[in-house]
């Protein structure tokens, strides 16, 4: 009956209509609330699925909002990048809303019918921007899924409220920005579709209008990411909002601004400008390295377990972007960037579900103060054992899969200062996850130390952080033996890069 | 209160939970009385006329919201919180929420599919394809004005209670 | 000289209040100065995505006697509906940063930057 083309509309809606029902239910019955939320997402993810496996058989999905043709009306463009990140942001948002059962009922005892409206809303806005194929309506999405992203982080109060007000000014000039770019384009061009643009450009590729557009996109997303110089909202905003908000922030709110970096710099404008007019790519790496150093070096210094995952994800946004930068110039095109994309939400999202398990259970926020665990908490220590590992590398596991691919293409375009980078880099998060695992198996407290009197966290909570430390390596594996090969191949071969060349 | 201005001693005693006292002024009493229904009926002239001049679902919306917080300014935030209470206007967002996203739903559902989200010529209101269009577009206009009058005196609400109330 | 300076006056306007909108936003320690800063930039994007859609001598996008007469030059109408969904986004986002500046007047009872990170300094566990 319902075509599958209708399907990527169906999800953003299905998120909106959901939002506002849980406004309405919530106000008979707070508890359902949760509930409404884990099976709207549930069909979500089950609908994305269906998605990919029709665009890898069919192909492109093309979709044109009220029956209005391109270049007046708004399309939905589903191609091969964008239903691999529906369905990775829709995996991780369904396993955040199931940990959160318990820890909201915990932290925020009256909002939550406030916190499940927000989450809903959190997650049409990132389904929104990966499912459309026009700029302005890419805006919009994105100012959709910032602004919910605002009223959570500050839904713990007292701190995290300034540390929602520095992203929440940040943030919002990163839109502007944004807004400021696609106001340069329509000026020259007269149209706001992605594909129409790639198709009007070329000619006005010297326009100097045109070149300040590309800058203006490219600062105004790369507050959006936490690019080096522009991340300082992050370790505040990631250390003091809720566990599962930290863990979609840092694995899926910051991935999906790499994501439409990438479509806007690979889609609108293509490859060509890049590499003849405007060659960002190479600063766009030495960025990245520096990024990649200075956040590692910092969550050496940090005493809170969250703000030293924060600078982490720092970190990590310093390895997908040198993916990106070197895209042009090896053969494995963008492979290693949309790889490390769900690498990193799988791992980051277990290590700060057990931060906040360490919270929930006895308001445990320092390093210092987890003496002991490995014996009280076994379960969720050991997933942390296994989240660690996989930062650190360990093959089989997806780290180990992701920096052996940023090697390869650093090693085909000639770079060897950053396979030098990206080693020291391993090094230093060896140094600071055996702090913690040292902190938490191995050192025994003195006799008046406070003693925590915790067990194991429950159920609902567990079995997220169990899932996500065992796909840490069940997915390594299925990267080494090439089961995602078409898709790859798929994604490199729309915007020309890799084999291709 | 005089005549909408509030002194800063009025402001720190209301963050700090407690009422304000108002002072009640005949004149702006009585010509709110007067003006409010005015600009209700000049809001709703705004949200239909959208499509032929200025105009639209948000900024009636806008409009119909500021004649609600000429009320709040007029006669006290308790009076107005018994007359709009907090429950009716979260009902009010989800019903234009859901009467934006159902015309757009009714659409595939009349077609069962076969034709796009927002395509409005195929709900079989009249029998041109043209006047479904313009009525479909109507309605959805009045959806979103509701909600834009909803949540925009909830936000009023929210920031002048002065009290914790929660985050939306 | 002349001609970059006096032909283009629209865009002057917007480049001038941007850039007080962005020096409010970033220079000024009070957290009100700093939405009202957020407000000024946003307000210089829109003057400038309305500026572009001006036609010389055109007249309002509604079919009338008075187009068909003027024979049919009419300004852009599409900036402006660029703009009314970018205003839209901007009072969300003004409402949120005004809901925050409430709340943490009332969780620090100041309003002013420096001072709440002496008060989050002072406190003894600073994650709560």
């Amino acid at each position: 009956m319902l075509s599958i083309e209708q399907f990527p509309l169906l999800i953003v809606v299905i998120s909106l209509l959901s939002a506002f029902t849980i406004l309405i239910l919530g106000w008979l019955n707070e508890k359902s609330s949760c509930y409404i939320s884990i099976a709207t997402i549930l069909i979500q993810f089950i609908m994305s699925i269906f998605v990919l496996n029709h665009v890898l058989t069919v192909g492109t999905i093309r979709y044109w909002l009220g029956g209005w043709m391109p270049p007046w009306g708004i399309e939905y463009v589903i191609d091969a990048m964008s239903a691999y990140m529906l369905v990775t942001l829709l995996f991780l948002g369904l396993l955040c809303v199931v940990y959160s059962k318990r820890n909201i009922e915990h932290e925020l005892p009256r909002k939550l019918v406030s916190f499940y409206t927000a989450y809903q809303l959190l997650i049409a806005g990132l389904c929104g921007v990966v499912v459309t194929g026009d700029v302005f309506n890419m805006f919009v999405f994105i100012e959709i899924m910032s602004i919910s992203s605002y009223a959570l982080i500050a839904s713990r109060g007292k701190i995290a409220l300034k540390a929602s007000f520095t992203y929440l000014i940040m943030g919002s000039i990163g839109a502007c920005f944004f807004l400021l770019g696609i106001g340069f384009l329509y000026s020259v061009t007269g149209s706001l579709n992605m594909h129409d643009l790639a198709i009007l450009l070329p000619p006005l590729y010297g326009n100097k209008v045109v070149q300040a557009a590309f800058v203006f996109f490219i600062v105004g997303l790369a507050i959006k990411m936490a690019l080096f110089p522009l991340h300082t909202w992050l370790p505040d905003a990631h250390a003091f909002a809720p566990a599962e908000i930290s863990a979609m922030l840092s694995g899926i709110i910051v991935a999906v601004s790499t994501y439409a970096f990438i479509r806007v710099a690979f889609s609108v404008f293509t490859t060509k400008f890049i590499i003849m007019y405007l060659p960002i790519f190479d600063i766009l790496c030495w960025v990245s390295v520096i990024a990649m150093l200075y956040g590692s070096v910092l969550a050496i210094t940090q005493t809170n377990l969250k703000r030293m995952l924060a600078y982490s994800s720092v970190a990590n946004m310093g390895y997908i972007m040198l993916g990106v930068g070197l895209s042009t110039s090896t053969t494995l095109g963008l492979t290693p960037a949309l790889m490390h994309i769900l690498n990193h939400a799988v791992m980051k999202g277990c290590l700060f579900m057990v931060a906040g398990a360490f919270i929930y259970k006895a308001d445990l926020w320092d390093i210092e103060d987890f003496r002991g665990l490995g014996r009280k908490m076994p379960y969720t220590t050991f997933a942390f054992i296994l989240a660690a590992l996989a930062m650190v590398g360990m093959p089989p596991s997806v780290g180990f899969v992701t920096k052996l691919y940023l090697i390869i293409a650093c090693m085909e375009a000639n770079q060897f200062i950053f396979v030098v980078a990206i080693f020291i880099s391993t090094l230093l998060i060896v140094y600071y996850f055996w702090r913690v695992i040292e902190y938490m198996y191995i050192k025994v407290g003195d006799k008046d130390d406070k003693e925590v009197e915790v067990d194991e966290v429950p159920l609902s909570m567990l079995i997220p952080i169990l899932i996500l430390g065992v796909l840490c390596f069940v997915i390594g594996i299925i990267w080494l033996i090439d089961l995602p090969l078409p898709l790859m191949d798929a994604v490199n071969s729309l915007f020309g890069l890799g084999r291709v060349i | 209160m005089y005549l909408g201005y509030i002194t800063f001693e009025e402001a720190k005693q209301a963050l700090k939970g407690e009422e304000r006292t108002y002072e009640r002024d005949v004149v702006v009493e009585t010509i709110s009385r007067v003006m409010i229904p005015f600009i209700q009926l000049f809001a709703l002239y705004v949200i239909i006329h959208g499509a032929g001049g200025p105009g639209g679902g948000f900024q009636g919306g806008v409009i119909f919201a500021s004649s609600f917080v000429l009320f709040i300014i007029a006669f006290g935030i308790s009076k107005a919180g018994k007359r709009i209470s907090e429950a009716n206007l979260t009902r009010l967002t989800s019903l234009g929420v859901y009467i934006f996203a159902g015309v757009g739903l009714l659409c595939l559902i009349f077609t069962i599919g076969a034709v796009q989200y927002l395509n409005y010529g195929f709900v079989p209101l009249t029998s041109h394809f043209a006047e479904n269009r313009a009525l479909c577009m109507d309605l959805v206009e009045i959806g979103i004005g509701i909600t834009v009058m909803a949540a925009v005196t909830s936000i009023f609400f929210d920031l002048a209670w002065g009290r914790s109330e929660k985050e939306e | 000289m002349i001609d970059l300076i006096l032909a283009k006056y629209n865009y002057w306007a917007f480049i001038i209040l941007m850039l007080i909108g962005f020096y409010a936003m970033t220079a000024k320690d009070n957290l009100i100065k700093k939405v009202i800063g957020l407000s000024i930039f946003q307000t210089a994007i829109f003057l400038f995505y309305i500026s572009l859609g001006d036609v010389t001598g055109g007249t309002e996008p509604i079919v009338s006697d008075e187009i068909i007469s003027k024979g049919y030059i009419y300004v852009n109408p599409l900036p402006h509906v660029l703009i009314l969904t970018a205003i839209v986004v901007a009072v969300a986002t003004l409402a949120v940063a005004l809901a925050l500046v409430i709340r943490i007047y009332e969780e620090y009872g100041t309003i002013e930057e420096e001072e709440i990170l002496e008060i989050e300094r002072g406190r003894e566990t600073s994650c709560q």
